[in-house]
């Protein structure tokens, strides 16, 4: 599997979040984010409620895909601590958050995945592991698929498309057969099998700079594709548009395509979607413990209102409810044709 | 902003909409029939864009191949699909002028002996 240098690792300009705001910034649009919404009755975006504790554990991964809004790679060494994960841990158990999502980076490399998942289920939450698939294929985590069967985890799968060409062109070479086998192997376990409750979702971002499909269209001809060729079943099709940020603003620079797919994004703002974004429904933890609206606020170092505490240490439901999310020209990739979430498409 | 001193100059297609300036009801008439026609129906968004992306090789408008390769893979449309729909415009095209080879024919009939 190929593996190239993080935009941490090449010391690239576009590294760090100040520097992605700020090319975002520097992008002449019809309107601000901000305005666009003040159009819908949205502005100030405020909270619906707080369901999802969404927590990143860390940068690392065992992929550096071409889109990564989070620059995650093997060469990366963030990683939550101990006290972080504690802390994490103590808010979901003092506060009525449903569901747990667990994200990264390839999550299940932090040291404590098993202790935080068994935690999270013990409570009776709902506990999502986004997972990258081939990471189950390496030696020290083969046990995954049983591990997260047996704690009943919703697994959240990427896979960009039914096609190695499409697949391997965004994750790198290789990365479709390896997802294809972890795929089958979950599906032995039960996973996206009716009536076993074991849920498979997959997530498709596009493969370049354009807008994913209709979710409940891809969702059909994916089921039918995946069956016929592998075998595979799964439960729902996410469909997610590429966020211009990090190592996907890289490439839409190299291509000379950062305006043109800002203003794709702009002109396809739709208050629907504006009104569903997820942003409202759930915090955002960062592996140092920050609080963040979202996880691509959280990849351009956008913390939550200055207002309300910062950190998962200080953590006030209240205060939280009541905050004005802090949003960007990057957020016009949520709000765009059907909108897009952690849960695929707001059917907006 | 507008450039005098090239044909097909690539952001004129986002200044498609000045065309009706000059005629506003007809700019409004066309708008209303263009979605229509492209919206969901017997046929699917998806098969109308590929059509659309066939014909726009076939009369050689580089905006519209610009606009429809965009609007296939929107429509969940693979290169693999796309390509096989521009052939299908290339094979009516040479199709078109083989054909005419009939006409060569019959013209030859009539001047030979």
């Amino acid at each position: 599997m190929a593996v190239m240098p993080t935009l941490q690792k090449q010391r690239h300009p576009l590294a760090g979040g100040a520097a992605q705001r700020h090319r975002l910034a520097s992008v002449p649009t019809d309107r601000t984010f901000e305005q666009a919404l003040a159009s819908s009755g949205l502005w100030p975006l405020r909270p619906t409620g707080l369901e999802v504790l969404q927590i990143n554990v860390g940068k690392k991964c065992n992929q550096t895909c071409h889109h990564c809004h989070v620059d995650a790679g093997p060469d990366r060494t963030e990683m939550m601590s101990d006290s972080v994960v504690d802390a994490c841990l103590g808010v979901l158990a003092a506060h009525p958050f449903p569901t747990l999502d667990i994200t990264g980076g390839a999550p299940e490399i932090h040291p404590a995945f098993q202790r935080i998942v068994e935690t999270a289920t013990g409570l009776g939450r709902h506990v999502i592991d986004r997972c990258n698939l081939t990471i189950t294929r390496l030696p020290n985590y083969r046990y995954l698929p049983g591990f997260l069967a047996k704690h009943r985890v919703e697994v959240v799968a990427s896979l960009p498309y039914f096609q190695s060409k499409q697949t391997d062109a965004q994750r790198g070479d290789g990365v479709f057969d390896e997802s294809i086998a972890a795929l089958q192997e979950f599906n032995a376990l039960g996973y996206g099998q009716p009536g076993t409750g074991l849920v498979l979702n997959l997530v498709t971002n596009p493969v370049g700079a354009f807008l994913p499909p209709a979710q409940a269209a891809a969702e059909r001809e994916w089921k039918e594709r995946l069956d016929r060729s592998y075998g595979i079943v799964f439960n729902q099709l996410f469909t997610i548009t590429n966020m211009p940020i990090s190592r996907f603003l890289e490439h839409l620079d190299h291509k000379e395509q950062t305006e043109s797919y800002l203003t794709r994004l702009v002109q396809a703002y739709n208050p629907v979607a504006a009104g569903g974004v997820m942003c409202r429904a759930m915090v955002s933890v960062g592996w140092d413990g920050v609080l963040y609206d979202c996880d691509f606020n959280q990849q351009l170092d956008l913390p939550v209102d200055p207002r309300v505490p910062r950190t998962i240490f200080e953590f006030e439901r209240s205060s939280l409810t009541g905050r004005d999310i802090a949003v960007g020209p990057h957020c016009f990739g949520c709000t765009a044709g059907a909108g897009s979430s952690c849960g695929g498409s707001l059917g907006g | 902003m507008a450039d005098h001193d090239n044909y097909y100059h690539a952001p004129d297609l986002a200044r498609f909409g000045e065309v009706g300036k000059g005629s506003p009801e007809l700019w409004k008439a066309f708008n209303a029939w263009y979605g229509a026609v492209f919206a969901e129906g017997a046929l699917t968004a998806r098969e109308k864009a590929l059509i659309a992306l066939a014909v726009s090789h076939a009369v050689q408008c580089p905006y519209c191949i610009d606009a429809y390769t965009t609007a296939s893979l929107e429509h969940g449309s693979n290169e693999e699909q796309m390509t096989e729909a521009v052939h299908v415009a290339a094979a009516i095209r040479g199709g078109a002028s083989l054909v005419h080879g009939v006409q060569m024919r019959n013209h030859l009939d009539r001047l030979g002996m």
